[in-house]
């Protein structure tokens, strides 16, 4: 396997709301930046891939404008997934593995803010048996909720500490849209969204966009002095109906995170793509991320989720912590599909 | 300002107009709810998936025997919504629910016309009610509701 590392991280401040900016005018600003960091001369990145979904645009082939924000001309080597840009970097990964490239650049964005967020996700689900029903987002989380709950006798108040934590370590995040300190107690007074979930609960609705650039060995020790490596990546799906899996454990997180090699060491934090408190408490167990592992330093999705973007963020934040020097082993980590149908895990290690 | 006069608008209908055809498993649990009977099929290590998958999720096996199941059923886990959405198959406060039916190994999702979310319970038992103009779809029930009601 070639050596492969996040050489640079740049994300736009998550907002409710974009008013001023087009998809291309947020994406450009953020693939300008991560390029500059990375050192790496734009003309001499090898490939492109990004993240993004038609129908937050409400217009199928949506992505192919966004190329507008990286100049395809002369023309690029690049692609596309409708997914989490965290799968943009994959195949960006993937492509680096087979050797002709040694760097690219991901990046993603997503504009809720244009749709009924709720509604729109409704379209993704099984149009036979589910989707005619119209079970929203949030619904099907609380669903999933109830049975963590029940299965470990966990209670809504360690649900509205994850949501605190989150919040209060966020406000330390310039991008985060949902900062500051809250008292539980106080949390758990507030009525229910769709029981056993309050507002707490649930991800903001977020406007966002993000951008990564990766490098192989020699490229990204000569143009970063902390590179954050790849150790391992894999990711795993689920059977997409709620009734056929277990949904109080995440199977596909743990095989994930074992075919990662995360256990082979101990892990100094871990960055969770986890939309919903519950979330984070599944991927803990499933991952067997103990109390001394950080969390979402960041403040994770739970304070800004842009669709199609926070997965990817999530690896840019734990490869900023390892960059920086303030750890040396992280867990990125990023979910895809209704309650975690889908995961990927990644471990990095700084030099 | 004029310009707001002279500004150019269109009506976009957003929409992704798809066919489908749903295929002998599918389309065999459709058209039964059209006879009130709820079916599902039989995977490799014996259990009874359902609603029916075409493939046994835990091999990718293709599956062939139909078993008849419910109608009544278990709820596993289910979520109160306060606040029904447009698209919401109710339009007073339900619940969502997983629904084991018996015979079954694996969770329908569908709503349940409780009346309170006091009455809802992890284990409890309900009865789908049936639409009285039934198509060959899953709103052919239109929700569960506690059996004894």
């Amino acid at each position: 396997m070639r050596d492969v590392a996040i050489v640079s991280f740049a994300q736009a401040k998550n907002v409710r709301r974009e008013l001023d900016a087009n998809e291309v005018e947020m994406v450009m600003p953020v693939v300008s930046e991560a390029v500059e960091q990375s050192g790496i001369p734009r003309r001499e990145i090898g490939f492109t891939c990004s993240g993004s979904c038609d129908y937050l645009a409400g217009q199928p082939f949506s992505f192919v404008s966004a190329l507008d924000a990286v100049g395809a001309w002369p023309p690029i080597s690049e692609s596309h997934v409708e997914m989490d840009g965290a799968w943009a970097l994959y195949e960006a990964w993937v492509k680096i593995q087979i050797g002709d490239i040694d760097s690219a650049l991901i990046y993603a964005f997503g504009k809720a803010s244009m749709g009924d967020l709720p509604d729109v996700l409704t379209l993704q689900l099984d149009p036979y048996y589910v989707a005619p029903l119209g079970p929203d987002s949030v619904s099907m989380a609380a669903l999933q909720a109830r049975a963590y709950l029940e299965a470990t006798g966990r209670s809504e108040r360690d649900l509205a500490a994850v949501a605190a934590r989150s919040r209060k370590d966020a406000k330390t995040n310039p991008a985060a849209q949902v900062t500051g300190d809250f008292d539980p107690e106080r949390l758990l007074g507030e009525p229910y969204l769709v029981s056993p979930l309050r507002k707490h609960d649930c991800p903001p609705i977020s406007d966002g966009a993000a951008a990564i650039v990766l490098a192989s060995g020699d490229l990204a020790r000569k143009v970063c002095k902390r590179p954050a490596w790849i150790r391992g990546i894999d990711h795993r799906i689920e059977a997409h109906g709620l009734g056929n899996r277990d949904l109080a454990k995440s199977l596909s997180t743990a095989e994930a995170g074992r075919r990662a090699g995360l256990g082979t060491g101990a892990v100094d934090i871990a960055e969770l793509h986890a939309p919903f408190t519950h979330q984070e408490l599944i991927l803990r167990d499933a991952l067997g991320l103990g109390n001394e592992v950080r969390v979402n330093p960041s403040g994770g999705p739970l304070a800004g989720n842009p669709m199609m973007v926070a997965g990817l963020a999530r690896f840019g934040e734990a490869a900023r912590v390892l960059m920086d020097g303030q750890a040396s082993r992280a867990v990125a980590h990023a979910t895809s599909g209704p309650c975690l149908q889908q995961n990927m895990v990644a471990v990095l290690e700084g030099e | 300002m004029a310009a707001e006069q002279s500004r150019l608008s269109a009506t976009h209908v957003l929409e992704y107009p798809y066919r489908r055809s749903v295929g002998p498993i599918m389309g065999r649990f459709l058209t039964g709810l059209r006879d009130r009977r709820i079916s599902g099929v039989r995977t490799g290590d014996g259990s009874i998936v359902v609603p029916p998958l075409e493939y046994d999720p835990a091999t990718g096996a293709p599956v062939t025997e139909f078993v008849d199941v419910g109608p009544l059923g278990v709820v596993t886990t289910w979520a109160w919504v306060t606040t029904p959405r447009a698209k919401h198959p109710l339009t007073q406060p339900f619940a969502w629910a997983l629904i084991k039916l018996d015979g079954a190994d694996t969770g329908l999702l569908h709503a349940v016309d409780a009346g309170s979310a006091d009455t809802m319970k992890t284990g409890m038992r309900v009865k789908p009610r049936w639409r009285d103009e039934r198509v060959g779809d899953i709103r052919d029930i239109v929700c569960f509701e506690p059996e004894g009601s």
